[in-house]
């Protein structure tokens, strides 16, 4: 299974939700990706130890000024503006470039190769029984889905996998989505949980992933997110209700099924509604 | 006019909650922007009647004609982003538009559609104009579409005379977070004190000082973590940011949002007499 655990909005309980889960499931060998490269939280919460981190780059264009003759192509070609020809120069706005290769590919004179850029790192390791994988952007890095895909791609592929997926709907989630055959959609009973939901059940239509909703804090709020889950056919799985303890142990970063075994409970029981869920959208 | 930005680094923290009050208490001087467009929620808290709305298109699409395509697979050996499917169509969610293989196929098979990337939207409220916009499912959040509405925003501020320009900031460090708070005069980082609040706090405020905007830091829920309270007001310190603003936990906040009505207007006790405090000292 590769279960991604995702949210419209930030601060719904994302990170708290797939960090206990796959603590409370841990003698499964699962493994936990974090695929928010942007802002990685997951590991504040496990200390893992590191066993390897590996840079990772995108290609972009390096020009050889011997054969350029500043024809001005590569620029034309370029869809992402990431090119300027000036009279004895080729200037590359690296933070544009999406290294698709078109410069190169089709320069006349053959005058630009790839060289890879570095754009964050990707770490492994352990936590616990866990395995933990994740990716951090360099800040100022605008181009988060190859990193994310490189995350994917450390993971072994015949285990239990969640992942912990960016906020949003746009391309970062698309790419930590691709490939998983579940969606666990985190949300809160209010009207922003309800409009972000609304959101992200959206994206996983688009995407073609089977999904479930988990209502955090669900009794601090109304019944709306409920009544769109019924309206919409969409399973409503879970919901946790607000406590102060949950609360003051995610302050300090202490997973909660490591010190309150009653939460242990609680989160294999939404592990098995989950697998459960699964079957259910497969069969369909 | 004064430029002001709210900006979080992480969801979650209340950030929209204080600009909608913010809202109220400037009375009609300002107008408000919501950089959020992955997830917009400013209008929902300041009962929005949209009055304009606008496409907006920036990136492209392929697509192959299937008459003239000969199956040489050329695109298919090219394409990065495995956009080619089987039979020769194009994964609307996978193609970036770099346009690589419409330059290169033999045929001339395949042609670079408009892909329309979102929308945007102008608004009235009851405390002054929304400019909010909504980005296309899996669409690349390149920060673009928050320069439109940021500039319309300005547009609008400046002809109405108005002395605030007041930008919600999407999470996270990219680059739509960057496009909100370039040339601010100053921004309030909303942070919480838990493990994730700290961590991306410091992310945000590097950003913010590497773009030279001054910062201030409002603690919200303050009192879920005095410990980590009070490493965020030494971590300040030592960097020299003034924290403006601390405030209690309270579910005022989540009862404001269901009533969909900023917290200002709807409770007038101690709540709303310390985000008076912090906005008083934040526009001054
Ligand atoms: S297309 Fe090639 S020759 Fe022409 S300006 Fe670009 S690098 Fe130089
Ligand atoms: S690799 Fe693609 S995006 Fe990068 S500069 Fe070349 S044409 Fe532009």
């Amino acid at each position: 299974m590769k279960l991604l655990i995702a949210s419209g909005k930030g601060g719904t309980g994302k990170t708290t939700v797939a960090v206990n889960l796959a603590l409370a499931m841990a003698e499964k060998k699962i493994q936990l990706l974090d695929c928010d490269v942007e802002e990685p939280n997951a590991h504040l919460f496990l200390n893992p130890e590191y066993s390897s981190e590996v840079e990772i780059g995108i290609p972009v264009p390096s020009v050889d000024y011997s054969k350029c003759n500043f024809c001005g192509r590569c620029a034309e070609v370029c869809m992402f503006n990431a090119l300027a020809v000036l009279k004895d120069q080729v200037m590359v706005l690296r933070e544009l470039c999406h290294g698709c290769g078109s410069c190169a590919y089709l320069c006349p004179q053959k005058a630009i190769h790839e060289i890879e850029c570095p754009i964050g790192q990707v770490e492994a390791g352990k936590a616990y029984q866990l395995d933990f994988i994740h990716g951090r952007l360099n800040p100022g890095e605008a181009m988060s889905p190859p990193l994310i895909n490189a995350v994917k791609k450390a993971a072994a592929v015949d285990r239990i996998t969640i992942i912990d997926a960016p906020p949003g709907t746009s391309c970062p989630v698309v790419s930590a989505a691709a490939g998983c055959d579940y969606c666990l959609l985190v949300t809160e009973p209010t009207p922003f949980g309800l409009n972000d939901l609304d959101l992200a059940y959206q994206m996983v239509l688009k995407l073609g992933t089977p999904a479930g909703v988990l209502i955090n804090r669900c009794d601090i709020g109304d019944c709306a997110v409920e009544d769109y889950c019924n309206n919409n056919g969409l399973p409503l799985l879970y919901k946790i209700p607000w406590d102060m303890d949950l609360a003051r142990l995610y302050a300090r970063g202490e997973p909660v099924v490591l010190h309150i075994p009653v939460w242990k409970d609680r989160f294999r029981e939404i592990f098995f509604h989950i697998q459960a869920a699964r079957k259910v959208a497969m069969r369909r | 006019m004064k430029k002001l930005a709210i900006v979080s680094g992480k969801g979650g923290t209340g950030k929209t909650s204080l600009i909608g009050s913010f809202a109220a208490l400037a009375g009609g001087s300002a107008v408000l922007v919501d950089g959020d467009v992955d997830a917009a929620n400013l209008s929902l808290i300041t009962g929005a009647k949209i009055v304009e709305s606008n496409d907006f298109y920036v990136s492209k699409v392929a697509a192959i004609d299937q008459e003239s395509c000969n199956a040489c697979n050329l695109c298919l050996e090219l394409c990065r982003f495995d956009a080619i499917k089987t039979g020769y169509s194009i994964d609307l969610i996978a193609c970036e538009g770099c346009a690589l293989c419409c330059y290169a196929c033999p045929q001339g098979a395949i042609k670079m559609d408009d892909k329309l990337s979102g929308q945007w939207f102008v608004s009235e409220t009851a405390y002054g104009t929304l400019v909010h916009a909504r980005l296309g499912i899996a669409e690349e959040n390149s920060g673009k579409l928050v320069t439109v509405i940021r500039n319309k925003g300005e547009e609008l501020a400046l002809a109405g005379g108005k002395d605030y320009l007041l930008i919600d900031g999407p999470p996270g460090i990219g680059c739509p977070v960057i496009a909100s708070l370039s040339g601010m005069d100053r921004a309030l980082v909303v942070t919480e004190p838990t493990v994730s609040g700290v961590h991306d706090l410091k992310r945000i405020i590097e950003v913010c000082l590497h773009f030279k905007v001054p910062v201030g830091v409002c603690i919200n829920r303050c009192d879920l973590d005095e410990d980590k309270t009070s490493d965020i007001d030494s971590y300040c310190q030592e960097e020299n940011i003034p924290v403006i603003g601390k405030i209690p936990y309270n579910q005022s906040f989540v009862h404001a949002m269901l009533s969909k009505m900023p917290l200002v207007k709807y409770d007038h006790g101690l709540i709303s007499s310390l985000i008076e405090e912090v906005w008083d000292n934040f526009r001054s």
